[in-house]
């Protein structure tokens, strides 16, 4: 076992590229439940949208359309799971779990051809004299677009639900669906848009595994993923900030056990790989004292009659 | 304009009716992907449901239907109980894949020597590795308050990393020349989930799920526990009132679930897939939520809703071999029926009513 060969300064840099797939899924995520929305097809979207994007990625040639086309991906698939909770009206629990067996099934097929190719690669983005600087260069200006889009996106999020009518109005179909329709919000429409934003952002996600994180495709390759992002939700306490700090912390307990991994530690590969999981759960249950935090509308099914 | 009323029961009839809908509607849908994939929809669809059952090789398939849908309605039997209450177990794939280690383990421990009590132990051991799993959720949930769903789902992956380390580790075969995976339990007589008739496919894991669902059976329709199960799910406060706890019953509920998928993988393991390998699970544990569903939580309803399913994957071999459908068709085919019939049940609780909107 060799510790050292474990550059902190590589780790740090890695950790941001391993969080962004959670980041970009929990933030949609979050946006979906402050809307008052349980969406737990998150899994599934994730993998459809990794697939559209690796697809559309190798036939075009370009990676930005290849996101472009998971968050698209991941958009539509969560139409389906608009469709059976707003106009249906099922179980949001069941109706997500629907959504993740069918886009892991949907995904595998669209896959088939696509398996060991290599994508086109997204270069990153030069910051010029900024990459120069000791320790903060590479740890800050040596990524991806999308990686910034990501933390972006967290901001803006931040912003829109905590300044803005849109942010608003979307909170309070959130806490209290019945009070809002009544107030004359559109309750359906405006819970379909939000899990249309989380599904594009959970597409995107899933683009991100594939194209920039592996970059490869296989079959069920997010591997749980999306369910951890759920959790981070949860964990944040559907606060934007918190979902970004939760999402480094756990793309820090990743990339470490990568490295432990490679640094051949005398932990078996495969109790290294369960500690995420693990971690996860004993987030989780720290943290499932406080409640109060959730939406008060959080997971019940809205009809204009009650 | 079109709008939905709630009745003020649920239709008896639509609830009846609604599974066969979604079937038939996934017939279409499921025919029109097939079309779409450049194979013809009606050869597609009575490869999938005919050929089995009344084919020229049926009487190799009919036993199949047995030793598939037995693990699936085994598991959807102890899921349905949970969803019924609004508990929600999604890691019986988890639970199946400890019910396998543990049982094949405690079976392995005595080879090579015979008796004829070892199986008997290894049931005892896979229901145990089961209900163990399932009450980690169970237990952070009645003292935590933790999300089971979560909870849950992540000891699915807990799960699988254990035994890719079990099968390349402690349960490896010794004489298996460095391949992973156990000793095949199929040449180990004490051990062999044998089946009772030959070539019926009917093994212990099918009498099990026959056991399970005439228990299930009788526990919702006339036991006190079955009442609980089913009032917490209607109406939870009505549920506090009349003396219901809800913690014994998430207790109960995810334990009686995790046993029985449990029970499902080392049968499975001992039975049908012989030994444990990486990937002996087949996603059983998952499945099983869609035939809970389709079988709308009853347990008569879940033995044809579990056969049904056992014959999309008998059907889907013989597609992806003949036809060269791929397997994931089936697996799209099979999320299909349960989009279908979540839709669908709408027409239980509501119905259309035609005409001018006025205002409320």
């Amino acid at each position: 076992m060799d510790l050292s060969v474990i550059n902190p300064i590589l780790l740090f840099a890695a950790l941001m590229s391993a969080a962004t797939p959670i980041l970009l899924a929990a933030t949609g995520e979050l946006v979906v439940e402050r809307a008052g929305v349980l969406n737990l097809g998150v899994e599934g979207m994730m993998i459809l949208g990794a697939i559209c994007g690796f697809a559309i990625a190798v036939e075009t040639g370009s990676p930005i359309i290849g996101f472009v086309a998971a968050a698209a991906g991941g958009a539509v698939l969560s139409l389906l799971f608009a469709f059976l909770t707003q106009i249906t009206l099922a179980n949001q629990v069941a109706s997500g779990l629907a959504l993740t067996l069918f886009g892991l099934g949907l995904s595998a097929l669209l896959g088939q051809g696509y398996v060991g190719i290599k994508p086109p690669r997204l270069p990153d983005i030069n910051f010029g004299f900024l990459a120069e600087i000791p320790v903060i260069g590479p740890v800050v200006f040596s990524h991806d677009p999308i990686l910034y889009f990501g933390i972006g996106l967290v901001a803006a999020v931040w912003a829109t639900l905590k300044y803005t009518r849109v942010g608003l109005v979307l909170r309070a179909v959130g806490e209290n669906h019945d009070a809002a329709h009544a107030l004359g919000y559109k309750v359906v429409r405006i819970r379909t848009l939000a899990i249309m934003f989380g599904g594009a952002c959970a597409g995107m996600g899933g683009a991100y595994i594939s194209l920039i994180r592996v970059p490869q495709w296989t079959e069920g390759m997010t591997a749980g993923v999306g369910w951890i992002a759920l959790a981070l939700v949860v964990f944040a306490s559907w606060k934007p900030w918190r979902v970004l700090l939760g999402a480094y912390l756990f793309g820090g307990i990743t990339q470490l056990q990568l490295n432990l991994q490679g640094a051949g530690v005398a932990i078996p590969v495969e109790y290294l790989a369960m500690s995420p999981y693990l971690i996860t759960i004993v987030v989780l249950v720290i943290l499932s004292a406080d409640k109060s935090a959730a939406p008060g509308s959080l997971g019940r099914t809205f009809h204009a009659s009650h | 304009m079109i709008a939905l009323e709630k009745r003020p029961e649920p239709s008896r009839a639509f609830s009846y009716l609604t599974p066969v809908l979604a079937v038939i509607a996934t017939f279409f849908f499921g025919g029109l992907l097939f079309a779409a994939l450049g194979k013809d929809p009606v050869t597609s669809i009575l490869t999938i449901f005919w050929e089995p059952l009344f084919g020229e090789f049926s009487f190799y398939y009919r036993p199949q239907l047995l030793i598939k849908g037995a693990p699936l309605v085994l598991i959807a039997i102890g899921l349905s109980l949970g969803f019924k209450a609004g508990i929600w177990n999604i890691g019986a794939e988890g639970q199946y894949i400890m019910g396998a280690l543990f049982g094949a383990g405690a079976g392995l421990a005595f080879y090579p020597s015979e008796n004829v009590l070892i199986f008997p132990f290894m049931v005892l051991a896979g229901a145990f590795g089961g209900w163990l799993w399932a009450m980690i959720p169970a237990f952070l949930k009645v003292k935590f308050g933790t999300n089971e769903i979560l909870v849950s789902l992540m000891l699915v992956y807990v799960a699988e990393q254990f035994l890719a380390s079990m099968s390349l580790g402690l349960l490896k075969n010794p004489e298996g020349f460095g391949f992973p995976g156990s000793r095949n339990l199929q040449q180990y007589a004490s051990a062999h989930n044998a089946e009772i008739i030959a070539g019926s496919g009917m093994h212990w894991g099918v009498v099990a799920a026959l056991i399970a669902v005439i228990f299930a059976y009788v526990l919702l329709a006339r036991h006190r526990l079955g009442f609980a199960v089913r009032v917490t799910g209607e109406a939870p406060r009505a549920a506090r009132f009349a003396g219901v706890n809800p913690n014994r019953l998430i207790l109960f509920c995810l334990g009686t679930s995790g046993l029985l998928a449990g029970l499902a993988g080392l049968f499975e393991v001992s039975g049908p897939a012989g030994q444990v390998s990486i990937d002996f699970n087949v996603g059983y544990g998952f499945t099983a939520i869609i035939v809970a569903f389709l079988g709308r939580l009853h347990p008569i309803g879940i033995v044809l809703a579990g056969l049904l399913m056992a014959l999309t994957y008998i059907g889907g071999d013989i597609a992806q071999s003949q036809l060269g459908l791929p397997a994931a068709a089936i697996q799209v085919f099979q999320g299909m029926l349960l989009f279908f019939l979540l839709a669908l049940d709408m027409f239980t609780n509501y119905r259309l009513r035609f005409g001018r909107s006025e205002a409320a």
